[in-house]
């Protein structure tokens, strides 16, 4: 049997959820298992392997200055470098701190607040080293993370469409939620992955999947006004776990400071 | 199944049990009935089996971008209009494996997709529905290469048209030609009448099979106060369209200009979400993905509806040829009303409205027409 490729799941600073998505992929973690050697993932196992890695998957973002010296040391050692979710990929939903004065995060949290030493920015994977595909989703589709390691270990390019919410929404047959219902949805400007779960439930996307290839949240934001959302809504809406992505940063910014 | 229009003894009249005897005679030929029925709060296209399934007392109020359903003084069972499904997805479904294969000692076994087990009757076809079905028979039939699947599908289709009695806000069906009176392309045609206090319906007989179909079921014959009131239902529909179209030289009209600045302009609505395509009874688009097992043993490819709206649709080697949204609004306007004349010798558009009530921002293709017209008419813009 020829040598199996070996993966590596690294964390940064991020919730799990990610890693918890291929662990639960209960059924194929078997074959993901004969397919490739677990060199080190420690959300599953304390055998750890040496590197090189054939391919690398990186979850959460970097927000201490060790870990922006370790994720250089996570690219020197992969061979493939892949991104997975909201975290890796637009620096989570502690890329708030970019909007604030960190100081005042860490002394509201924090007991003795001088222990804590962290980057005044949560900054996604791709800002600091090469990256080989970006996976998004908060957390990553477990389907789509699947395909994106056969893809890799195939060596062809992941199907993963990067239009919106909206085509997977129409897919499933879902009445779209905005125009039948007036509720106000993202799906138009958010990235396809999730199978539009929300609209689904009759309740509209807010956007967990980050921005689509070529959103336009303006247009949108306006469409959202005339049903009814604040200033404060629109500047809220933006601002969760893709609060840094460019895009939404931006419109977030739009609707005030 | 319509063969062109037979001959028949005319109008039959039938009332509501009438109509449940045609879904019970549809069923017992074995067909599985898929009509309009209410869910989350839309009329949508479902299986059905009684009449009590239908939207009674339902109508729909549309504008660009909006859609919501309201009560009705009576109790019509098709008070409505086109909603967001369209019959496309029964004959071209959104998501469909075309093939598996799986590895062997020898090579690789290719497992093809068997043919659908279900034979269908769409109740309710409206005529610009009927157009598009027409349409897209062209597409997937026309020319050297037909689809096997479509044609799988289309074969045993029975079609129970409805005439028209109310159209929606977005509805042009008229300036379109292509309603609100379906002529021919069914098996059966119905009109609902709902005057004088009695609640029946106008059949029309489009093929032997619906000749047959209504010799089943109890039915009188149309007298002529039946028929002046159909044609009432229809003039009536024709004369309330929600919306107009003026298709004077509409096709040099969006080729001639491909620099117009109405394109930066919708732009700066247009999110490239693609509802409009996904939506659209004519919209045919279709990228196929490919999938292949962690261990390498088994391989899928699946079909599922694309849209020039993404970025994907138009990758070329290095990259996308219609990045900007403009162009990529341009590309889908200009291929309906435009372009489809060059490849299929019609329109691309129905006139059903579906793209104006779902675009999420309301943008309306009739009124971008209607801009870049009028900008010509200008003398300061020429
Ligand atoms: S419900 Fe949301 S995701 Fe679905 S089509 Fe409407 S806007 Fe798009
Ligand atoms: S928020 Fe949007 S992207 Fe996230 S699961 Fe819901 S529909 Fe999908
Ligand atoms: S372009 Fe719009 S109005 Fe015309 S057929 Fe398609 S969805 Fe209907
Ligand atoms: S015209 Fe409307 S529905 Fe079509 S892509 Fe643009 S915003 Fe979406």
């Amino acid at each position: 049997m020829p040598a199996r490729p070996r993966l590596a799941v690294w964390k940064f600073a991020s919730c799990d959820g990610c890693q918890l998505s291929l662990l639960d992929c209960e059924e194929e973690l078997l074959s993901l298992a004969e397919a490739v050697e677990i060199g080190y993932f420690l959300e599953a196992s304390r055998k750890t392997l040496p590197g090189p890695y054939d391919l690398s998957l990186v979850e959460g973002s970097i927000t201490t200055p060790e870990d922006a010296e370790r994720i250089r040391e996570v690219r020197r050692l992969s061979k493939k470098l892949v991104t997975i979710g909201a975290c890796a990929t637009a620096g989570g939903i502690q890329a708030l701190r970019n909007f604030a004065r960190i100081e005042e995060f860490v002394s509201a949290v924090y007991a003795s607040p001088e222990y804590i030493r962290t980057l005044d920015r949560s900054t996604p994977i791709a800002a600091h080293v090469p990256v080989d595909f970006e996976l998004q989703g908060c957390p990553v589709n477990r389907l789509q993370l699947l395909e994106v390691i056969s893809a890799f270990l195939t060596g062809r390019t992941p199907a993963i469409p990067r239009y919106s919410v909206c085509l997977e929404c129409k897919r499933a047959g879902t009445p779209c939620v905005l125009v039948a219902r007036g509720t106000p949805c993202l799906g138009p400007v958010t990235h396809a992955g999730c199978g539009a779960i929300c609209p689904g439930y009759g309740r509209g996307c807010y956007g967990c999947y980050g921005p689509m290839e070529t959103p336009n949240p303006p247009s949108l934001g306006r469409r959202w006004q005339a049903l009814g959302a604040s200033e404060r809504d629109l500047h809220r809406v933006f601002r969760t776990f893709n609060a840094g992505a460019e895009p939404f940063r931006r419109e977030s910014e739009a609707h005030g400071g | 199944m319509p063969e062109g229009h037979v001959p028949t003894a005319g109008e039959a009249i039938i009332d509501r049990e009438g109509l449940q005897a045609l879904l019970d005679a549809l069923g017992a030929r074995g067909f599985s009935v898929i009509g309009p029925r209410i869910r989350d709060e839309a009329i949508v296209y479902a299986p059905l089996r009684n009449v009590a399934d239908l939207p009674e007392g339902w109508t729909d109020r549309q504008d660009g971008g909006r859609y919501r359903l309201e009560r009705r003084g009576d109790r019509a069972l098709f008070g409505y209009a086109v909603g967001p499904h369209s019959w496309k997805q029964f004959l071209f479904p959104p998501r469909q494996r075309l093939w598996q294969a799986r590895r062997t000692e020898a090579g690789f076994d290719l497992l093809e997709e068997p043919p659908p087990s279900e034979r269908w009757a769409f109740l309710g076809i409206r005529a610009c529905e009927l157009h598009a079905l027409a349409i897209q028979d062209r597409v997937f039939l026309g020319g050297s290469h037909p689809d096997r699947s479509y044609a799988e599908r289309r074969r045993d289709l029975f079609l129970v048209a409805l005439q028209c009695g109310e159209p929606s806000g977005t509805c042009f069906c008229v300036s379109m030609e292509t309603g609100p009176k379906a002529s021919s392309g069914f098996d059966l045609a119905l009109t609902e009448l709902l005057g004088d206090g009695s609640h029946r319906f106008l059949v029309e007989v489009g093929s032997r099979a619906g000749e047959e179909i209504l010799a089943a079921i109890p039915h009188r014959s149309a007298g002529e106060a039946d028929r002046r009131e159909a044609e009432a239902v229809l003039d009536s529909t024709a004369s309330r369209m929600g919306r107009t179209l003026d298709t004077r030289g509409i096709r040099e009209l969006l080729q001639d200009h491909p620099e117009h600045p109405r394109w930066e302009e919708v732009a700066t609505r247009c999110l490239a979400c693609a509802n409009c395509t996904m939506v659209c009874p004519t919209c045919f688009c279709s990228t196929v993905e490919d999938h292949t097992a962690l261990t390498g043993e088994s391989a899928e490819r699946t079909r599922l509806w694309d849209s020039c709206f993404s970025l994907d649709f138009s990758y070329l080697h290095g990259g996308s040829v219609r990045k900007e949204i403009r162009s990529r609004y341009r590309q889908w306007i200009t291929h309906k009303l435009s372009t489809w004349f060059d490849q299929f010798g019609s329109s691309g558009c129905v006139g059903c409205g579906r793209c104006i009530t779902w675009c999420p921002v309301g943008i309306d293709i009739t009124e971008e027409v209607r801009a870049i017209r009028s900008s010509l008419l200008e003398p300061t813009h020429a």
